[in-house]
């Protein structure tokens, strides 16, 4: 009886899932750093890229449409470049008029719009393709590895756990709430701002018990030798076939960028 | 000769899959009498709480669960739930608002009660169990046996027919699981009780049934299940 709403992680054995998480890592994060330094409109470029990005998928053995599905995430990023059609100074090449304002929308801006819808959507593809194939406790140990601060992998690790402790006392409180959820004659009572009264107790009742835990588990880690430092085991090296993959791919990922900046 | 309308709970070859495909329940056949107080018992990871949480209709498997005249489906659940006093193992679950009166309240205002009927629910059924002046205590504050009387009294103003009580005396200190059992020793409801309490069973109930891996595999008196060294032990209990 438990609810799992947060893990994106799907099992498998694919070769992408046996990568090294340390690998995938650096994968992922030199990727949307070649994506982010890709100027506008090198479209030849982002064909390379996606080609990257579904290779990866392929590879990956969820299915096309799943990470397409996920990546559907990058739609609201894309809604914040929305301004940059009608700011960019350039050739206009529609007008719309709106009461006394006149909107043009520009070649230009056409062109970075388009990047940046492009490049956000390929990003989130490649992140969904990484959260996908890596579990959490796997992707900690990538972070630190990749040296991100002990303290805000620690954080990160305990939100993770205590995410479904808290998910779940939700869910069994509403639960308890369903129950008593009664009527007699088919019809229930209570105004509309008694059951938001309710509901926001709950909530209220929510966070003290998940502050009160907070100190239970800091006791805990207390009696068990916390000094308020984080130590860890050191973590295996990589093997040769790993690192000649790392390397590869970050070549190739290198060349596509000198590409894209020559032809942007 | 038993008819179905003096039975208070009905259920016929019930099934229960958790998402992940855990089968919970295997056709699970039990008939309640009115008035009736029946024990659950088995290990756990048995299908107790989960067949606990069909009565009223909270999970829905296969197969059929009738409650009194209604059976536990879409537009009768309002209704069942207001017969059917649900009291759950974790009283702080139950217990989510920030009074006792609060929560006891809950019930009664969600059933269209009106006010001076709900204050007459709320102070009635916190004289029955024997805790009048923690109306207006901050439920979180209060002791495990505080708790899990005033998660009862929860249920108690709805006025149910039928009492399901998970695990009552699960981590109680001997004098909180005394009145709690006094307590319930005194109620005429119809009652179901779920627990590992293997001498709570004895008191209290004259019938018991003894569930594993999602199944029933004995059902009849107390003292004579109860007595059998070598069912008991086969399932996960031992005899008391």
């Amino acid at each position: 009886m438990h609810i799992n709403p947060f893990d994106s992680y799907r099992a498998g054995d694919s070769l992408l899932h046996r990568l090294d998480p340390r690998v995938k890592f650096s994968f992922t994060l030199a990727f949307i750093l070649t994506i982010s330094l890709t100027p506008a409109g090198a479209w030849p470029a982002y064909v390379l890229l996606l080609a990257f990005v579904l290779s990866a998928s392929v590879a990956s053995e969820l299915g096309l449409t799943f990470v397409l599905r996920r990546a559907v995430l990058a739609l609201p990023f894309v809604l914040a470049a929305l301004p940059i059609l009608l700011t960019a100074s350039g050739q206009p090449i529609l007008s719309i008029a709106l009461g006394g304002w006149s909107l043009s929308v520009t070649a230009s801006g056409l062109e970075r719009f388009l990047s940046i819808a492009i490049k956000s959507w390929l990003s989130v593809q490649m992140a969904v393709l990484l959260t996908a194939t890596t579990s959490l406790p796997d992707m900690l140990v990538a972070m630190r590895a990749l040296c991100i601060p002990r303290l805000l992998v620690a954080i990160l690790s305990l939100m993770w756990r205590y995410l479904f402790v808290l998910a779940d006392e939700a869910m069994r409180m509403m639960r308890a709430r369903e129950a008593r959820s009664a009527s007699r004659q088919g019809r229930s009572g209570g105004s509309l701002t008694w059951r938001a009264h309710v509901t926001g107790g709950m909530a209220g009742i929510l966070f003290l018990r998940g502050y009160e835990r907070s100190e239970r588990i800091y006791n805990a880690m207390l009696a068990r030798g916390f000094d308020g430092s984080i130590r860890s085991l050191p973590l295996k090296p990589l093997s040769t076939a790993e690192r000649l993959i790392l390397i590869l791919v970050l070549i190739v990922l290198l060349a596509f960028l000198l590409l894209g900046r020559m032809l942007g | 000769m038993v008819t179905p309308e003096s039975l208070a709970v009905d259920i016929r070859g019930l099934n229960f899959a958790y998402p992940d495909g855990y089968m919970a329940l295997r056709g699970v056949d039990l008939s309640i009498k009115q008035g009736e107080r029946v024990a659950i018992v088995g290990p756990n990871g048995a299908g107790k709480s989960t067949l606990m949480l069909h009565f009223n209709g909270i999970l829905k498997g296969e197969g059929t669960v009738r409650v009194g005249d209604l059976e536990v489906a879409g537009p009768n659940l309002k209704r069942v739930r207001a017969m059917v006093g649900m009291v759950f193992q974790n009283p702080d679950d139950q217990l989510f608002s920030p009074t006792v009166f609060e929560d006891v309240a809950y019930g009664p205002i969600y059933m269209g009660l009106s006010e001076a009927e709900v204050r007459q629910r709320v102070t009635l059924a916190l004289q029955r169990i024997n805790m009048e002046g923690y109306a207006f205590r901050v439920s979180h504050h209060l002791s495990l046996g505080e708790k899990k009387r005033i998660a009862i009294a929860t249920v108690l103003a709805m006025d149910p027919h039928i009492l399901a009580l998970d695990e009552p005396s699960a981590d109680l200190d001997p004098r909180s699981r005394r009145m709690l059992i006094q307590l319930l020793a005194g109620f005429p409801q119809t009652m179901v009780i779920s627990t590992h309490d293997l001498r709570l069973v004895k008191e209290l109930c004259p019938r018991t049934v003894i569930l594993d891996e999602g199944c029933i595999v004995a059902d009849g008196p107390t003292s004579i299940l109860l007595a059998d060294e070598v069912l008991l032990h086969a399932h996960g209990l031992e005899r008391v």
